[in-house]
């Protein structure tokens, strides 16, 4: 347990007892842990798997089948550009590039100062304004390939 | 806490009294209503709102106007929208900035802010009023019923609307008869398979066991879909009242909401509406005095597309991989922790309280022989009216594309409407007067699926969007079997190697038998439907791939290897702009004499054509 915090154990055997009335409570406990710590390394797994009784392996095979739980820290700013087929055919794919080119990381890699994750999401039912880019919740409408230097500021100044 | 149906039946009467005085005016309030749908939302609605509020207070008007939220008008295009009662007028992709003319002209003056009122495409006429815009007149809402018009945080406004009504309606029914009600209606899934509803009720039903489940599966994840998104956004107690007419109706006392984790407000308005009726004695215990007992709980998705197949979702939910199972045991046998469960689609639900409440006739009244009821599309892509749209089934796909739609925008041609999303496939204007229903499209060879509907015009590659389907697939196929998770692979990289340039006549070939491979082989509708995109493309599209091949030509200009920017010299003025633009210094020249594309270095990003100010950059 080399660099998780008592703290942090605590709250995550905390997360595990909440759901203890539940059936089968693994995705609730990961998302939760997911949401609130960034991420799900293997040790947070063992925690996992000595409250519930479900085997790191399962959990393991689990936390990575998901495309929402990660085994690595994601950056301050999750920026998801939707690759729905509504935000495809109204050109997400140069905007996509776009943050790909001024990041300097490809989709699913997170900057090296740690401020951006850049993923391309599936659709976020946000068809009617596509195309759609969210930044930590925040949805910014019809984004042009224009608008993307001046959205990447705003959260670097701020 | 309402105890008793007669409870219910006074309880419904006194709201929805006081829901028609507020659309009618006859509270003596004007009552402004404003989308609060992840689109609006993302364009400040909830910004306007507050200082619509903020506005109305500072010049003394609260008493006399009231400022109200509900969710997506469905015209997502047009937002955000204020709607002001009783005149029913509509202002259109309203800004902050507008907040105080619409004040001061309409609610202070009583004129109507013209610049803001809907412009017909067609016509360029302003329209004032909802009811008269074409992209909803041909609408007939069943499942969005409510949806844009009342609060959903606010259980007395849906009961305005008649909720649980249909499920008191049912408690007085044999469990049998509410079945054979839902059987005679006509219902059939709207996730995409087109089940008869009522028999996998029927199936579930005829089970012995000490526990049943029901669970709703709003793992929307075609993308272009976001019906299901909208309804528990702006209607969420429809599902729950589905959910539990289901509960009564195949001896289940506990059903699970299985939904996207990429749907946060939709989430966090179920669980609101889901306390809210188990507040009011509508969930839980002895419903209204009955003796039924039924409850509900809400578990997340986490991103993974096969989830919405039933028996993955069912997976998921217990924990693991959401891989399916192979069938049978069908679910209704076999399902959640190995009990009898349906899976239900939430339109679908939203359409049991409905039917219910009003007789089978209002619901079979709509639609074609084997099709019954409305359908909700999400029509959206190269379209003037993109939103959300209940049609009755059997509606044609002119009327689809044109009449509600609008039209084709910046006044190109139409090319194809792709329907079903990865499971589906690709309809021509040969189509065009085909009404639509269940069985049309799958024997046109595209389908239902849940009904996103996007239409592509000549500046869409129909190879690039079955190259897109298919990464699509390739990323969401679960691995559990090989003619999916190989297949698709092997699919893409054909594509690609059309795409790229290197394709041979042969590949055309080898595509088709692929595709038949998979849809044979596969474990689960994912991967026996994973193929259709190609094969609907391949069928109406051809020359297109062969242009791809032999001439080695995208006709849409979209495939970047198949293409390339070109300056033409009659019209460059030798301004350098795209020179300094271009990120590879591609482009070199003589300042005020034409400038030239080095080929050799570009990497066709497009930055040189929006940078021109004389449209001097052509694509070839």
């Amino acid at each position: 347990m080399a660099h998780i915090n008592e703290k942090a154990v605590a709250r995550i055997r905390e997360i595990c007892a909440s759901y203890a009335s539940e059936n089968t409570p693994l995705m609730m406990i990961l998302s939760d842990i997911q949401n609130e710590f960034g991420y799900i390394p293997l040790e947070v797994q063992e925690i996992v798997s000595e409250e519930i009784g479900v085997s790191v392996a399962d959990i393991y095979g689990v936390v990575t089948f998901y495309s929402f739980f990660s085994l690595e820290p994601k950056g301050k700013y999750i920026i998801g550009v939707c690759l729905g087929t509504a935000c495809y055919v109204k050109g997400a794919g140069p905007v996509l590039d776009k943050f790909s080119e001024i990041l300097g990381i490809k989709p699913g890699e997170t900057t090296a100062d740690g401020l951006f994750t850049l993923d391309a999401l599936r659709c976020i039912g946000a068809c009617g304004i596509a195309p759609a880019v969210t930044i930590n919740g925040k949805v910014y409408p019809k984004v042009k390939v224009s608008d993307v230097p001046g959205i990447i500021d705003s959260y670097k100044n701020a | 806490m309402i105890k008793t149906p007669e409870e219910l039946r006074q309880r419904i009467e006194s709201c929805a009294a006081k829901l028609a005085d507020k659309f009618e005016g006859k509270d003596g309030k004007r009552a402004i209503v404003l989308c609060g749908g992840t689109g609006c939302l993302s364009s400040n609605s909830a910004e306007i709102m507050a200082k619509l509020k903020e506005t109305i207070a500072a010049k003394g008007l609260s008493d006399k106007i009231s400022v109200n939220q509900a969710d997506c008008f469905g015209f997502c295009s047009q937002g955000p929208f204020v709607k002001i009662f009783p005149e029913d007028t509509l202002y259109r992709m309203v800004s902050i900035d507008d907040v105080d003319e619409i004040v001061e002209k309409d609610l202070i003056g009583g004129d109507v802010v013209e610049r803001l009122l809907y412009v017909d495409p067609v016509t360029g006429q302003k329209v004032q009023k909802q009811d008269d815009i074409t992209f909803y007149k041909k609408q007939r809402r069943i499942a969005l019923s409510g949806c844009g018009l009342i609060d959903p945080e606010n259980i007395d406004e849906a009961f305005g609307w008649g909720a649980f009504a249909g499920l008191a309606k049912a408690l007085t029914m044999d469990r049998q008869e509410v079945i054979n009600t839902i059987l005679d209606s006509g219902l059939r899934g709207r996730g995409g398979g087109g089940f008869p509803t009522g028999r996998k009720w029927q199936f579930a039903y005829n089970q012995n066991s000490d526990e049943k489940y029901v669970v709703c599966n709003g793992d929307e994840g075609d993308p272009g879909a976001f019906m299901d998104r909208s309804i528990f956004e702006g209607n969420p107690l429809a599902v729950i009242e589905g959910m539990a007419i289901a509960g009564y109706a195949i001896g289940a006392s506990n059903g699970y909401f299985y939904v996207r984790a990429e749907y946060p407000i939709a989430v966090k308005r179920l669980r609101l509406a889901i306390e809210e009726a188990r507040a009011e004695g509508l969930l839980g215990e002895n419903i209204l005095g009955t003796g039924f007992n039924f409850d509900l709980h809400v578990r997340l998705g986490a991103g993974a597309f096969v989830c919405g197949e039933e028996t993955a979702l069912l997976n998921s939910i217990e924990g693991m991989r959401g891989m399916p199972r192979p069938r049978p045991p069908f679910p209704a046998v076999k399902g959640l922790w190995e009990k009898p469960t349906i899976v239900n689609n939430v339109e679908t639900l939203a359409c049991v309280p409905y039917i219910l409440r009003n007789g089978v006739e209002s619901f079979a009244k709509y639609g074609t022989e084997k099709s019954k009821g409305t359908k909700v599309f999400a029509l959206g892509g190269k379209v003037n009216n993109v939103g959300l749209v209940e049609i009755p089934m059997g509606t044609t796909l002119r009327e689809l594309i044109y009449d509600i739609g609008g039209g084709i925008p910046n006044g190109k041609k139409f090319k194809a409407i792709q329907t079903g999303g990865p499971s589906g496939g690709c309809l021509t204007e040969e189509f065009y007067d085909e009404p639509i229903d269940f069985d049309s499209l799958s024997a046109k060879g595209s389908m239902m699926g849940s009904g996103g509907a996007i239409v592509m015009d000549e500046d869409n590659c129909m190879v690039d969007v079955a190259k897109f389907y298919m990464e699509f697939i390739c990323d969401e196929s679960c691995g559990k079997c090989s003619p999916c998770r190989i297949g698709t692979k092997r699919l893409l990289e054909i594509l690609n190697k059309i795409t790229d340039g290197n394709g041979t006549m042969e590949d055309l070939q080898e595509l088709e038998e692929l595709a038949a491979t998979i849809k044979a082989n596969s474990l689960c509708a994912l991967g026996q439907t994973a193929a259709n995109p190609v094969m609907s493309t391949l069928k109406h599209f051809r020359n297109e791939y062969i242009a791809h091949i032999q001439d080695k030509k995208c006709p849409a200009k979209v495939c970047k290897n198949l293409m390339q920017y070109k300056i033409v010299p009659e019209l460059c003025k030798g301004c350098s702009l795209c020179s300094r633009k271009c990120p590879v210094n591609a482009i070199s020249g003589v300042i005020k004499s034409p400038f030239e594309i080095d080929q050799s270095k570009c990497i066709k990003c497009g930055m040189c054509v929006s940078s021109c100010k004389f449209n001097a950059i052509i694509k070839e």
